[in-house]
């Protein structure tokens, strides 16, 4: 327990973060079979709606192979606004922050 | 008992008294596109717009252009929402805010016995797709409706004395969530639940805390990825499924793994559902009362039984019995994205109205993407020198679900029509595979 709210007031070195963020780029990429190389996903571009373009089907997609990698179980209410899947990097930091894996 | 809200049961009398309060608070119309999220405010919205002689529209998408077409086939349609919108052109409604305490208790402790409603008073209509871009309206009459949920609960077991409580992944606005996770509790004395659980802990969540017996009512991509998810699944008594294929492995793997039943729904938007089986028992599917099939071509027919007008099935059945059938896959047009139905030619339909383009077609892959839930997309090709991807898309938004946005979409001089003008798939699907960029390792 403690080691894990140890986590949510470190953040990850620069490095991991670069090694996290391409992992779960790839992640994406390789599970939406999409059209693109993980590094074509700007950190900030939005993943939902516009931007990426994502919808229901894929975000369900998404929370299934990064509990499986990460051991993250997404929870509506822990969604916040969306806040999650704004971007790849709120979802790198989502995951940073919660997972067991 | 009529619903369970966040755990909390809602009584007759208060569900009552919503209705007749939201009832009495629309405004002058006749039509309402009953848009909200919460199952249990659908369900208010329902009964209000019943009891009040309005007219419900449950169309097949939200699209802005599907509704500008509701509103020219309904121009005084309100949009019922119980969520923050705008109504994408109609006039909105928003769901009363709970009463204050003091006045909704009051109301409760009136007397007043459940409204009967005509059993031929239009409940309202459903819409689906059609091949010219207009959304085509169903009848759905209140005593057919009743009258099928009623035997589908008999054929799940809910007649019995049991109260069940009934959890659903699916919207109540298209009609298996209508009838399975609205109607049935409703006109079977059992607990529906203002939930729509998305992700697979909530549904493990919302489903721990309901009082057994329960159910859960949901789709082939739900159940995948609740039982891939890891979470810790709850005892279940029972699993529905419908909307789209269910693989035998699946069937087996969340009967085993929740120790219950699982029965699969067939049906469409015209009809309702009109069969039932047990996938892990039988790949055979047995028909409601009164149902029959009759082939044409490549096609089928159903009539009779609560279906309110004959209508062209979308996928090829065998018939093995007077009320037995076997799924033969879908008559090539058909396009079923986890659930969502639409048609090739809806589809194209739209892609060539969008200014810019002059040439396109959606088609579907030879070889569809091997996902984790299982869940193929259709690609189209276009012809569009003035527009771009974004551009393209954003338009196509306007007009279709979401679901149905082509992967891939390509861009292309000249669709590859042959001497006919037709489009041979495998040319398409060649162009559609020498668009992907190689990935990297």
């Amino acid at each position: 327990m403690s080691d894990h709210v140890a986590s949510l007031r470190q953040p990850s070195a620069p490095a991991d973060a670069d090694t996290l963020t391409a992992e779960v780029a790839g992640l994406i990429v390789q599970a939406l079979n999409l059209e693109l190389s993980p590094g074509e996903i700007a950190p900030d571009q939005p993943l939902y709606g516009e931007g990426l373009g994502l919808d229901s089907i894929d975000i369900l997609e998404i929370a299934l192979v990064v509990s499986k990698q990460y051991g993250v179980q997404l929870r509506a209410d822990s969604e916040e606004n969306g806040r999650i899947f704004g971007s790849l990097r709120q979802l790198v930091d989502y995951i940073t922050a919660h997972r067991t894996k | 008992m009529v619903a369970y809200r966040g755990g909390a049961p809602v009584l007759v009398p208060e569900f009552l008294s919503d209705v007749r309060h939201l009832a009495r608070s629309f405004p002058p119309c006749t039509h309402v596109l009953n848009a909200c999220a919460d199952r249990y405010h659908f369900t208010v919205g329902l009964s209000a717009a019943l009891l009040s002689g309005r007219v419900s529209l449950f169309p097949s998408s939200q699209a802005p252009e599907m509704l500008r077409q509701l509103s020219a086939f309904a121009p005084d349609a309100i949009w019922l929402t119980d969520e923050n919108g705008s109504g994408n052109g109609l006039p909105c409604m928003t769901y009363p805010r709970e009463r204050a305490a003091a006045s909704a208790a009051a109301a409760r402790c009136q007397p007043g016995a459940a409204p009967q409603i005509d059993e031929s008073q239009l409940l309202g209509y459903v819409f689906t797709s059609g091949s010219t871009g207009t959304p085509l309206p169903y009848r759905k009459t209140f005593g057919r409706l009743i009258g099928c949920v009623h035997e589908q609960a008999r054929r799940l077991g809910l007649s019995g004395a049991a109260r069940w409580a009934i959890l659903a992944t699916v919207p109540p606005q298209h009609m298996y969530g209508l009838e399975a996770s609205v109607l049935l509790p409703l006109a079977s004395g059992h607990a529906l639940c203002g939930e729509r659980p998305f992700y697979p802990a909530d549904i493990a969540a919302d489903l721990e805390r309901l009082p057994r017996p329960r159910a859960l009512i949901s789709t082939p991509v739900h159940l995948r990825a609740l039982l891939g998810s890891g979470v810790a699944l709850p005892a279940v008594d029972l699993i529905l499924c419908s909307t789209a294929p269910l693989s035998q492995q699946l069937a087996k793997e969340a009967e085993s793994r929740f120790r219950t039943r699982l029965l699969e729904i067939y049906g469409s938007t015209e009809t309702g559902q009109i069969a039932l089986r047990r996938p892990t028992q039988t790949a055979e599917w047995r028909l409601w009362p009164g149902v029959s099939l009759e082939p044409e071509g490549e096609s089928t027919w159903a009539r009779g039984g609560h279906i309110e007008q004959p209508t062209r099935l979308q996928d090829v059945l065998e018939r093995t019995g007077t009320d037995r059938f076997m799924l033969h896959g879908r008559v090539s047009d058909l396009v079923n994205i986890a659930g969502k139905r639409s048609s090739l030619a809806y589809l194209n339909h739209q892609l060539n109205s969008i200014p810019g383009v002059e040439d396109g077609a959606f088609f579907h892959l030879e070889e569809p993407c091997d996902s984790h839930t299982g869940v193929a997309r259709v690609a189209a090709c276009v012809v569009a020198p003035s527009l771009d991807a974004a551009r393209l898309l954003a338009a196509l938004r306007e007009r279709i679900d979401a679901v149905f946005l082509p992967r891939p979409l390509v861009f292309v001089a000249q669709l590859p029509r042959n001497g006919t003008g037709k489009l041979p798939l495998a040319t398409l699907s060649s162009l559609a595979a020498q668009a992907k960029p190689a990935t990297t390792a």
